[in-house]
């Protein structure tokens, strides 16, 4: 197997105890797989799971069935039934995450946010800082910015600063959720760009994008989530 | 890609609680728990007041005696030993070097009389500094990591705030470079202006020296900003365990949805 995700017949359901007890099927026979330097997309309308998967592939949301497989240093690990470690593992050095919100501490300056995940993985901390403000110049965001916490910005302006927290590490997989949602034109082309050069290093991406255009330009693959709702 | 300087890799356990309960007659504050924990990793253990959750902070440091079940702590040397049967040596050396504990009041981790150099100082002087030039400098240093001005070093932390009493607190149990440190309710009387500061701080300082930890708190923001996984207590058991995101955002049983759903937004 050369997949780097390959996720067979995975399911998902809530328990809404809080409801009477509701369940709340989301997904089930989850399959597909995502090869290296490839971007597949989710498509389906509102509701129908796709943000759901992309957290089940983080580890976010438990998978109650079927196989989460990641290709992890060099081996192949199922987060389906990974223990805590395994996963936090996997976030550190295989899966990155792009959300459709910040979530930050809330008195970090926004440079050192975006540098955060390099020095984790023991960049130094004057070299992660120098990646951080190339890629936050190319986002667009002003330098003058850059020593404000990022709780203080716009919303697009927010939603860079985690786009450029996202695509600093040089991780082998990306997820992607609506990461063109509130950005202008020459930003959405930014970003873009950054996911081609993500294909060319190899990265395997898994995307969200409602943006015809968007999802055109970035898409190898569609994925229709629609087959997998379990409410069906 | 290469995985340096992680402790969390380290596939040897640091602490392990088997089977630990705590009766007080016929009332029972904790029963059944049992986890592993590994270096560098923080654990948050979250719930009611009530819970359980600070009686088990005191039997995994040691200070209560369990009814049942076992503490093993993984000694320097790297043989793992059930804390029941340390020795007073033993014991004494892993509260003094090994461990930090950081109380919810300062007042109770902190001389209060003293000065904040002599605070920090102290526990130098417990593992056998004697240099008093290289004690001072050492404590100012640790001043400077948890932000006190150290033009305050000479001042008691009876004249401090809230907020830098926990920060010195937090210096001192840190100054011997522990390996475990045990927090009871970190920020617990602190505003929440202070409060985001400190947990900044925490967090950097955690990950930066590869620290593991237990945190005790009723915060659910606390334990998602500092603390890799947790456990969830109810009437003194674990009910529901994992990853901290994972648990917060899919909660799974009644009592920890209850909780989640609780939280006000800001």
């Amino acid at each position: 197997m050369t997949a780097m995700i390959d996720i067979t017949n995975a399911e998902k359901t809530f328990t809404m105890h809080l409801q009477g007890g509701v369940e709340l099927p989301v997904v089930r026979g989850v399959s597909f797989h995502v090869e290296p330097g490839e971007c597949v997309v989710l498509s389906g309308p509102s509701g129908a799971g796709k943000s759901s998967i992309l957290k089940m592939i983080f580890g976010n949301y438990r998978c109650d069935g079927g196989r989460i497989g990641i290709r992890h240093q060099g081996k192949v690990i199922d987060l389906a039934t990974a223990e805590p470690r395994q996963v936090l593992s996997v976030r550190r050095s295989t899966i990155g995450y792009v959300s459709q919100f910040l979530r930050a501490v809330p008195r970090v300056a926004t440079i050192d946010v975006v540098a955060e995940p390099l020095i984790a993985n023991g960049t130094a901390r004057a070299e992660a800082r120098e990646r951080a403000g190339a890629l936050l110049r190319r986002l667009n965001i002003p330098e003058r910015l850059w020593a404000l916490p990022p709780s203080t910005f716009s919303g697009g302006e927010q939603q860079r600063v985690n786009i450029a927290r996202g695509f600093i590490s040089d991780l082998p997989i990306l997820l992607l959720d609506e990461p063109t949602a509130s950005l202008d034109a020459a930003n959405r082309a930014v970003v873009v760009e950054l996911i081609e050069e993500k294909k060319r290093q190899g990265v395997a991406m898994v995307a969200i994008v409602h943006d015809d255009e968007i999802r055109h330009l970035i898409a190898d693959r569609i994925v229709d989530v629609t087959s997998f709702a379990a409410a069906a | 890609m290469a995985e340096p300087h992680n402790t969390m890799q380290d596939d040897q356990p640091l602490l392990i609680a088997e089977h630990l309960g705590k009766n007080y007659g016929r009332l029972t504050a904790c029963r059944d728990v049992s986890f592993a924990l590994y270096p560098g990793e923080v654990l948050a253990i979250v719930g009611e007041s009530g819970s359980g959750k600070s009686t088990l902070l005191q039997l995994l440091s040691a200070q209560l005696a369990p009814s049942a079940g076992h503490v093993s702590y993984r000694m320097r040397d790297g043989v793992l030993r059930d804390l029941a049967a340390l020795g007073e040596a033993e014991r004494r050396f892993l509260f003094r070097t090994d461990w930090g504990y950081v109380h919810q009041d300062p007042a109770q981790g902190l001389r209060m009389a003293v000065s904040a150099g002599a605070n920090v100082g102290e526990r130098l002087m417990a593992v056998g500094w004697n240099h008093y030039g290289r004690i001072r400098d050492s404590a100012s240093s640790w001043l400077e990591r948890v932000e006190i001005d150290t033009a305050r070093i000479d001042d008691a932390p009876r004249t401090y705030s809230g907020g830098m009493r926990q920060r010195l607190q937090i210096a001192r149990n840190l100054v011997t470079e522990p390996r475990l440190v045990f927090m009871d309710e970190p920020t617990g009387g602190l505003d929440v202006s202070v409060q985001a500061r400190l947990l900044d701080l925490m967090r950097n300082l955690v990950s930066e020296l590869g620290l593991a930890a237990i945190v005790v708190t009723h915060d659910l923001a606390v334990a998602r900003l500092l603390s890799h996984r947790v456990m969830v207590m109810k009437g003194g058991r674990v009910i529901e365990t994992g990853l901290t995101d994972q648990v917060l955002d899919d909660p799974r049983e009644p009592y920890t949805q209850l909780l989640v759903s609780s939280i006000l937004p800001a």
